[in-house]
């Protein structure tokens, strides 16, 4: 433990604490910029290369000016944080980044979330007297799911953190040194030559619109306003946890009949809940289950819902390609179901029927334009768009989300069990499926359905889970980086699961790559993962095989889980992927 | 070793046999967390292996050092003695650094290009020469001084760019002869 003092405070810290780290103790706020604390997930970004923590710093007299997020603390260390020539010397470090940061703001994506402008607000920078040479860049839109514009860049370097540290997937590095070094994919490439996964984390910490969403609002405009199309909504489960921030209700509101009114109000034809796909996804899934388990090959089977997940196995592991589950993720089950069974129901062709998605991912974009999902011509998904799209295009509208009256979903897809909805949290899929596993193994009603072992923020999570006599080994794990311990575990022979559930996001969908920012709050993700299993709880039915309109899909349409049709429309396979 | 690679990017399959028995011989623990630290020295045998480190080889250095892509190709484009594109078979290097500068090396890199018809940085047509600038090679008693290949000169004139150019033209011209 080291003693120092901070603005004439005393405080007690742990030693290889950080005079940031102090001053939180006390309650005292120092600005941050580079600096992402994911708290949670044991990644932290102090590269100090924003200069805004400036403090004061006195050791045994020799005074001097260091950054606070990355100066460990000094026994006897005294700390100013708001002299005035402190902040002289922010206002300065601001000037200096400004200098090369377009004047966009008005149009910009990020405008009113972004950290540079935050600050530039707070320490009442109404001038930019620092002028100098400007970086101009190429923007990237070469991918399906995310925007790079480097012109925006100011090389904190929280998206490299979170790209190959957290995610090991190593796609954004430094590049070039000095006035032109940048963030980048390996030689300036544009991602899609990268072994980019589309996760969107860089997305979400980038402090700026150096890293955003490629935005589909107007394509969907469009199509909403088109008389000859008949448009549907698909909701994620996790949408309805985020979406409420947006409209400034506290984190872990739970938005759900909120947000099928404000869709109804923006104009969708007919508004779905990609939990009813969802519960399709795991009476497919726990088929495949059962009847691996069974035979006892193939295994661990490894669930397929997160694509962002099977990007990076089709990249990085292509020797396991065999073992995820064939079952196609909820939103594709979803298109391809609307634009089956329901074209035909209510008798709209497949071409006049747009399909959109309100998705938490930016790896779903990716998805619905995968060619295995197109057919005919006929796109599953047409259009997705994130929490934070879905929001914006309220904000167009007029639609105050948090005045709406709550309303419910159409059917027949919008008919959910509690089963669906913990989809949106890490271990959610799993224990939907282990609900349903156990009482078509057994024959018996599960009387507890929660499977609390696998349920939280951990990297890794492992049970042992008893049907009948039946020890059935399954683990969780949210993160690519610790996907990746699991899978070199599998690949060495040295696992012993039947199955595992792999998210990309830390702690699932609720930290999805389109969802609301939250700045480095990870505070945030507890109330949303709150939020999940509180709606499932309020379920009356919360087995996804209890679903009466999906019985009646089966009854109607798809004759009984792993059919023939069942295959053709709601199965897929895997590629490898050249590095 | 994936073949496929060398012929992706059309350089011989034995200097990437050389390479790879160079990486074998550092036994290199992919789990280990100072691998990185390996990484220098590897792109160093590679580009005198190769003369030049285009993504192919890099794909194949991260992928057997262990490192993802975009470390290696942070790297070398942060070092100016690392080059993504063919040089020419004679390399010419200008010292840039501050003594060299002010004793007049931006004159002689001039008279260089002059002479060669190329600028800094690029490769003459037939791929024979190629000129870089150099940040300072601690030889500052020397200044200005000049790199061809592995020889230095030291305290060189505009006026000798002729003679060391005539040394290395003839040369070219010998290698041609034998053949």
């Amino acid at each position: 433990m080291s003693r120092i003092t901070i603005n004439d405070i005393q405080v007690e810290v742990f030693k290889d604490a950080t005079i940031l780290d102090a001053a939180k103790e006390v309650g005292i706020y120092i600005p941050t910029l580079c600096h992402l604390d994911l708290e949670q997930f044991n990644i932290e970004n102090k590269a100090g290369s924003c200069r805004i923590c400036m403090v004061d710093v006195d050791t045994n007299g020799r005074k001097k000016m260091m950054p606070a997020c990355c100066t460990p603390v000094e026994e006897g260390m005294v700390v100013k944080t708001n002299t005035p020539e402190v902040v002289e010397v922010r206002r300065t470090v601001l000037q200096l980044l400004l200098s090369d940061h377009p004047f966009e703001c008005l149009t910009c994506p990020k405008s009113l979330d972004c950290e540079l402008q935050a600050l530039a607000k707070k320490f009442g920078i109404y001038e930019v007297t620092c002028t100098g040479k400007m970086s101009t860049y190429e923007i990237d839109h070469s991918s399906k799911s995310i925007k790079r514009d480097l012109s925006k860049c100011i090389m904190c370097r929280r998206c490299e953190t979170v790209c190959t540290t957290m995610q090991t997937v190593g796609v954004l590095s430094g590049f070039g040194r000095g006035f032109k070094a940048v963030v980048a994919p390996p030689e300036m490439e544009p991602l899609t030559e990268s072994v980019c996964v589309f996760c969107g984390q860089c997305v979400n910490a980038c402090p700026t619109a150096a890293l955003t969403e490629i935005n589909y609002i107007s394509d969907v405009w469009k199509a909403i306003n088109n008389p000859n199309k008949k448009v549907i909504v698909q909701t994620a489960p996790a949408v309805r946890v985020g979406i409420g921030e947006e409209f400034g209700l506290p984190a872990g509101t739970e938005a759900t009949g909120m947000l099928t009114a404000g869709l109804r109000r923006l104009g969708f034809d007919a508004v779905f809940d990609t939990n009813f796909s969802a519960d399709l996804t795991i009476m497919e899934e726990a088929h495949e289950l059962i009847e691996r388990v069974k035979k006892n090959e193939n295994l661990p089977i490894l669930t397929s819902c997160c694509p962002g997940w099977i990007n990076f196995l089709e990249f990085q592991f292509p020797e396991l390609l065999n073992i995820p589950s064939t079952c196609k993720s909820p939103q594709q089950m979803f298109g391809a179901i609307a634009k089956s069974y329901y074209a035909e129901k209510i008798g709209v062709k497949p071409e006049d029927m747009v399909v959109v998605s309100i998705m938490p991912c930016l790896a779903k974009k990716y998805e619905a334009s995968r060619e295995e999902f197109i057919k005919d011509g006929i796109t599953d998904v047409d259009y997705v768009l994130t929490t934070r799209e879905l929001a914006q295009m309220l904000k167009e509208a007029g639609i105050n989300l948090d005045k709406l009256k709550d309303e419910e979903y159409d059917n027949p897809l919008g008919e959910s069990s509690g089963a669906a909805v913990i989809f949106g949290a890490s271990g959610g899929v799993l224990e939907a499926a282990l609900r349903t596993a156990y009482e078509w193994i057994t024959k018996k009603t599960l009387g507890n359905v929660n499977f609390k072992d696998v349920r939280g923020m951990e990297g890794v999570k492992e049970a042992t889970v008893d049907i009948d006599g039946l020890k059935v080994n399954v683990a969780v794990t949210s993160g690519l980086g610790n996907a990746r311990k699991i899978l070199t575990k599998i690949k060495k022979g040295e696992a012993n699961y039947h199955a595992i559930e792999i998210m990309a996001c830390p702690g699932g969908c609720l930290n999805g790559g389109g969802q609301p920012y939250i700045h480095g709050d990870t505070s945030i993700l507890d109330k949303r993962l709150k939020a999940i299993y509180s709606i499932d709880e309020s379920k009356v039915i919360r087995k996804s095989h209890e679903n009466p309109y999906i019985k009646k899909l089966y009854d109607e349409f798809l004759i009984e889980p792993g059919s023939h049709k069942s295959h053709d429309l709601l199965h897929t396979q895997y590629f490898k992927k050249n590095k | 070793m994936d073949s496929n690679k060398t012929l992706e990017i059309g350089l011989p399959k034995e200097q990437f046999e050389e390479l790879d028995r160079y990486i074998g011989s550092l036994k290199i623990d992919k789990e280990d967390e100072r691998r990185t630290g390996y990484l220098i020295q590897v792109l160093h045998k590679a580009q005198h292996i190769f003369g030049y480190l285009p993504v192919g080889v890099q794909k194949f250095i991260a992928e057997n050092v262990g490192v993802p892509h975009s470390d290696v190709s942070g790297v070398i484009s942060f070092y100016n003695y690392f080059t993504t594109v063919p040089r020419g078979k004679t390399r010419i290097s200008v010292c840039m650094g501050t003594a060299c500068f002010v004793k007049g090396a931006g004159k002689v890199l001039s008279e260089f290009e002059r002479y060669l018809k190329i600028k800094n940085g690029e490769v003459s047509e037939d791929g024979k020469f190629s000129i870089d600038i150099l940040r300072c090679v601690g030889a500052c008693g020397l200044a200005p001084v000049v790199i061809v290949n592995d020889k230095v000169y030291g305290n060189v004139t505009t006026k000798q760019v002729g003679d060391i150019m005539a040394l290395y033209i003839n040369e070219e011209a010998t290698h041609a002869d034998k053949k």
